[in-house]
């Protein structure tokens, strides 16, 4: 027999929604400003590996010349982006559906299990509520780098009005820096969301839109009869 | 009893088909929404150049509106920006832009004046030497330049307040904001008072404890780091006080007028 089972509540589609196209538009627009002094790279022992962006890379976008339109678009959207998270976190505090999505003590020693199973290395997953173990630490882990993020962007947007915050983040230079670290992680993260939606399939994704997931359950009438054919 | 639970399981498959049906209904709607919004924003039209120009009307009218309500929530001008021992100032001060002061210009670094013009109409001729003789004020700060780099940079010149005070211009801070052009008048910036008045904001005429080289400005600059490098016009032509706000370069190509930091 089907069953609805509630899974996502309004609140959070709504926030997931929402911050989706927010992001982008932050990412594009941050990459706008950044092209204007791209002096970012990976170098090891004096060896350039990766230079934050390749030429091909800012051509192929459309990122070059382009920093006071950048700047205006992240100036709009930091706003929307930002009330958006302050409404998620509000609402997960006030909702108590923060205890669903911070890590637990073992949270830690069970998302490694959940990253051999999810490879394929390991039979079992540890049991879980609505996240795993690895969820939760992504989850949560998402939202104090957007916090980071805003920290960050004020803290190179006003630095002598919140001059506080520049200090925090290690001064003007270093909170660009670390700005631009979380970006990188925020795309990290979608890749690794993304793979793991197309993996859990269809029913899953459905569910972040309607909220619910319709589970079959076997009438008792019938699991009886089952046992008495085995 | 068969019939019961068949319409009951119904009952179960319409919810589902409902909430589905609605659920991706407003998804679509919301995607169509804003799928549309964007392509509004986008393809909105440049703002007639003006004071300002060269940005999408809406995103001017949001980065003027964004600049005040920051202001008003957090500017507060005893926030000073943070100086360094002078032993930490870079030995090659970067060096941006020419616009202005390009090479091939003549310009007669001796016959220099710096030109006052108040709102009256009354004007007032400074050199450098009646500058030199004002007391002198040193700042070695992190240059921000709106591009994304930043460096310590040592200058030293006297403080655009004193300047007012010397001169007997206080009345003229009344006004809303300050002008500034380089003697050919192809570089200008306009700064909000507050800005100007700020205690760290300085008429350089030295950096590195010597005097100006020409790319950086000679025989006088603005020091100002309460904004980005773009307000820090180099060779100082005019000065002038208003209440309307004066012609910005970077202003006009699209950057945010105030472009405080």
């Amino acid at each position: 027999m089907k069953q609805i089972k509630e899974k996502h509540s309004l609140a959070m589609r709504w926030c997931h929604w929402v911050n989706f196209p927010m992001l982008s538009v932050m990412i594009w627009s941050g990459m706008l400003i950044y092209w204007a002094n791209d002096e970012y790279k990976v170098t090891l022992f004096g060896h350039t590996f990766f230079k934050f962006f390749p030429d091909w890379f800012y051509t192929k976008f459309h990122l070059v010349h382009r920093l006071s339109e950048g700047m205006a678009f992240h100036f709009l959207f930091m706003w929307f982006f930002i009330l958006n998270g302050v409404f998620y976190v509000a609402y997960t505090l006030v909702s108590g559906e923060w205890r669903e999505l911070v890590p637990q003590k073992k949270s830690f020693k069970e998302a490694w299990q959940v990253l051999l199973h999810d490879l394929h290395i390991r039979k079992m997953a540890p049991p879980q509520k609505k996240y795993n173990a690895a969820q939760r630490i992504a989850y949560t882990a998402i939202i104090v780098m957007g916090i980071g993020s805003v920290v960050t962007g004020l803290a190179i947007y006003k630095p002598v009005q919140f001059y506080y915050l520049t200090w925090l983040c290690g001064g003007y230079h270093f909170a660009r820096i670390i700005h631009f670290v979380l970006t990188l992680g925020y795309v990290f993260f979608f890749v690794i969301h993304v793979v793991q939606v197309f993996l859990a399939g269809w029913k899953n994704f459905s569910s972040a839109v309607t909220g619910f997931e319709v589970i079959n359950t076997k009438p008792i009438i019938e699991k009886a009869h089952d046992e008495e054919k085995s | 009893m068969t019939k019961k639970k068949v319409k009951q399981s119904l009952t179960i498959d319409q919810k589902i088909n409902r909430r589905t049906f609605i659920s991706f209904g407003v998804f679509g709607a919301a995607v169509a929404g804003g799928v549309f919004g964007w392509k509004w924003l986008y393809n909105s039209p440049d703002e007639v150049k003006g004071i300002t120009g060269g940005q999408r009307v809406p995103l001017r009218r949001a980065l003027n509106k964004t600049e005040i309500a920051v202001r008003r929530l957090f500017y507060n001008e005893n926030h000073l920006v943070k100086t360094y021992p002078k032993s930490m100032a870079a030995k090659n001060v970067r060096y941006n832009s020419d616009i202005g002061i390009e090479d091939n210009k003549p310009f007669d670094i001796a016959a220099w004046k710096l030109e006052v013009k108040k709102q009256n109409g009354e004007t007032l001729n400074v050199t450098l030497a009646d500058l030199k003789a004002l007391p002198k004020t040193e700042i070695v700060f992190d240059f921000k330049c709106v591009e994304g780099w930043d460096q310590i940079s040592y200058w030293g010149g006297v403080r655009l307040i004193d300047f007012i005070m010397h001169y007997n211009l206080h009345d003229q801070t009344r006004l809303q904001y300050v002008g500034m052009e380089t003697p050919d008048k192809t570089y200008y910036v306009g700064i909000d008072m507050p800005s100007a008045i700020h205690p760290q904001t300085l008429l350089a005429y030295e950096v590195n404890a010597k005097p100006l080289p020409l790319d950086h400005g000679a025989p006088l600059r603005l020091i100002i780091p309460v904004k980005y490098g773009i307000k820090n016009l180099k060779r100082i032509g005019t000065i002038s006080f208003s209440n309307a706000r004066p012609r910005d370069y970077w202003a006009e190509l699209g950057y945010d007028y105030y472009s405080g930091l």
